[in-house]
């Protein structure tokens, strides 16, 4: 059995006095896909974000391939990262955001290959041949010149997504992809990360879509007020929850 | 509707039937006090130019007389590169200043936010004078160590010429103002694009660079594009240190022949006028190029197109309106 990609354990987060992160221990192995759902505030997102330290976690321990998340150990010293550092690890780590984010001045083609150009030296010409690739596989060929305001939102999801991967990441996390598109929108932005799923990437993916989750996940947790009540095989988990939380949360998004 | 309803015609019949939509004419919006205005405008216009071609005090020979005097020219040369320098100082270490101020470390804020409170809190003109005065402060200029050795020593004169004066004054203070304007258009970039970029890996320098900063210029540059104009003129205060700018340079003129004075004004003002109208041109090209990806713009025609299609419509308009009979 290899190492697992994400390891979280015990995991806490507070903004201010509130304890939004209450203790989270979960795994993801490569190639696996989990699902995080969850009602509002119950902390998807928060965890999410912990996993490439845009936010900063508080207890715990929370380890990416192998390595812990803005810390260095040297002994049993922890080291805080340096922002350089920090940037470095987040290079293999994809992150799909619900409001897209995709940067507004560039067109598709500049949004795509400014993060491997500027960050990894990829050759211009080499990351605009890669980027052309990863237009065709999100279904946006002939797309490029467009700018991220002339495109309907589910296709800026799919160029953000096609964003995240021309970094190549190990890991990809998608932090409720598309709870804000329309819902006939929804639809092709699930399919790209369908293809994504059974071609063996590793995802997070926080979202509400059971059908979805139930479909591609691996592996779901079911979050409530910053703890995992439950978490098992989807099937088993929409079919047969076990706790009355899960239950409740269940018999309203079902 | 009811029968209460004003009737909209004078058809006293009391049920108005619709008539076909093809039959129906539209009556614009009557506005009576724009005639007033117009009157009244006209009047003043009228009174101005009456003014402009009786009064001999304007004395036109000489204004076209002293147009192009080499002084004046010259003047202009100062004026343009004042205001040039200035504001390269300005932008650049106001964008310096406005990151600073955003910085998590305390102290770097503090410096930044004490620059501005200093340097927008005391005259231009006493800024100005101070930097002319400086070697008075500080006749020699040395860099080294505080209490250890220094390695090399320069003239305070000979350093700073009332032209540098008048750069740093009028360039440091406008840094002042710069880091606020920058600051807010910083500020106006959503907080998802920061994630975004540092997802993707970029440091805090290649995300403000790539990211933010070109998103931010959009806000930043329509007041840079008033800053400048304002300092064109504000940079006529380096008179007072002395330097000849297009203000000075008239000044000197008619210093030596008072009955000038008035004609020599004009001369500056139309050329204050025309380098104001340039700038403004330049600005809106500017704010085009920043622009690139908001709906408004990326629908947007060429400029030049844009004009033609304006002037087409008004033509629309006119004739529509002389059909009308207005
Ligand atoms: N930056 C912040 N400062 C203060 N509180 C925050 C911050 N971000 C999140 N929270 C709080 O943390 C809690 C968990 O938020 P989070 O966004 O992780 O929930 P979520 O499960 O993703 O919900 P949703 O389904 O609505 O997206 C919420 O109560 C929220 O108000
Ligand atoms: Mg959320």
């Amino acid at each position: 059995m290899s190492e697992p990609l994400v390891l979280a354990e015990g995991v806490r987060k507070s903004f201010g006095s509130v304890e939004v992160l209450c203790g989270i221990s979960l795994k993801v192995d490569p190639g696996q896909v989990l699902c995080i759902i969850g009602p509002s505030g119950s902390g998807k997102s928060t965890f999410i974000r912990c996993v490439n330290h845009l936010e900063k976690i508080d207890g715990g321990r929370l380890l990416v391939d192998g390595h812990l998340v803005g810390y260095r150990r040297a002994g049993n010293k922890l080291h805080e990262m340096r922002e350089s550092e920090i940037a470095k690890r987040r290079e293999d780590v994809g992150m799909v955001f619900q409001h897209f984010n995709l940067f507004p001045h560039m067109t598709v083609m500049q949004n795509l290959i400014e993060a491997p150009t500027k960050v990894k030296g990829v050759p211009k010409q080499q990351a605009i041949e890669e980027a052309r690739a990863l237009l065709k596989q999100v279904g946006l060929s002939g797309r490029e010149k467009a700018y991220p305001a002339e495109l309907s939102g589910g296709q800026q999801q799919r160029v953000a997504i096609a964003r995240a991967l021309a970094m190549k990441p190990k890991l990809m996390l998608f932090d409720e992809p598309t709870s804000a598109l329309d819902p006939e929108l929804v639809g092709e932005v699930l399919d790209v990360m369908k293809e994504l799923a059974k071609g063996g990437m590793t995802m997070v993916v926080g979202t509400h879509e059971m059908g979805f989750a139930r479909e591609v996940a691996d592996e779901m947790v079911f979050m409530d007020a910053g703890v995992v009540v439950e978490s098992g095989k989807p099937r088993e988990v929409l079919a047969n929850p076990q706790h009355e939380r899960t239950k409740a949360f269940l018999s309203k998004v079902l | 509707m009811t029968q209460k309803a004003v009737p909209l015609s004078k058809d006293p019949t009391p049920r108005d039937p619709m008539p076909a939509a093809e039959d129906l004419v539209v009556v614009p919006v009557r506005h009576p006090l724009r005639w007033v205005a117009v009157a009244v405008v006209a009047l003043l216009a009228a009174m101005l130019i009456h003014s402009l071609i009786v009064n001999p005090a304007w004395q036109w020979s000489y204004v076209q007389g002293y147009f192009t005097d080499h002084q004046i020219l010259s003047g202009i040369v100062v004026t343009l590169e004042l205001t040039g320098l200035a504001m390269l100082i300005g932008i650049v270490l106001g964008v310096i200043l406005a990151v600073m101020r955003m910085s998590p470390n305390p102290v770097v804020s503090t410096t930044a936010w004490a620059y501005a409170w200093f340097f927008r809190g005391t005259p231009v003109l006493v800024q100005l004078l101070f930097w002319y005065s400086f070697a008075y402060l500080f006749s020699n200029l040395s860099i080294g160590i505080p209490f250890g050795p220094t390695f090399h020593t320069w003239d305070t004169n000979s350093l700073i010429t009332p032209f540098v004066a008048g750069v740093l004054g009028l360039g440091l203070n406008e840094a002042a103002y710069m880091s606020e304007i920058a600051r807010a258009g910083l500020l106006s970039v959503n907080a998802g694009q920061h994630e975004a970029a540092a997802a993707l890996g970029m440091g805090r320098t290649l995300a403000l660079r790539r990211v933010i900063l070109p998103q931010a210029m959009r806000v930043i540059i329509p007041p840079t594009g008033n800053e400048t104009i304002s300092m064109l003129k504000t940079s006529s205060l380096v008179i007072v240190i002395g330097l000849n700018d297009l203000t000075g340079a008239a000044q000197t003129i008619y210093s030596q022949a008072t009955f000038l004075q008035i004609p020599l004004l004009v001369v500056a003002s139309i050329w204050y006028l025309i380098m104001t109208t340039i700038l403004s041109i330049g600005q809106y090209f500017l704010e085009r190029r920043f622009g690139r990806g908001t709906r408004r713009t990326t629908q947007q025609q060429r400029p030049g197109q844009r004009l033609l299609a304006k002037l087409r419509a008004q033509r629309h308009d006119d004739s529509a309106q002389a059909a009308a009979g207005v």
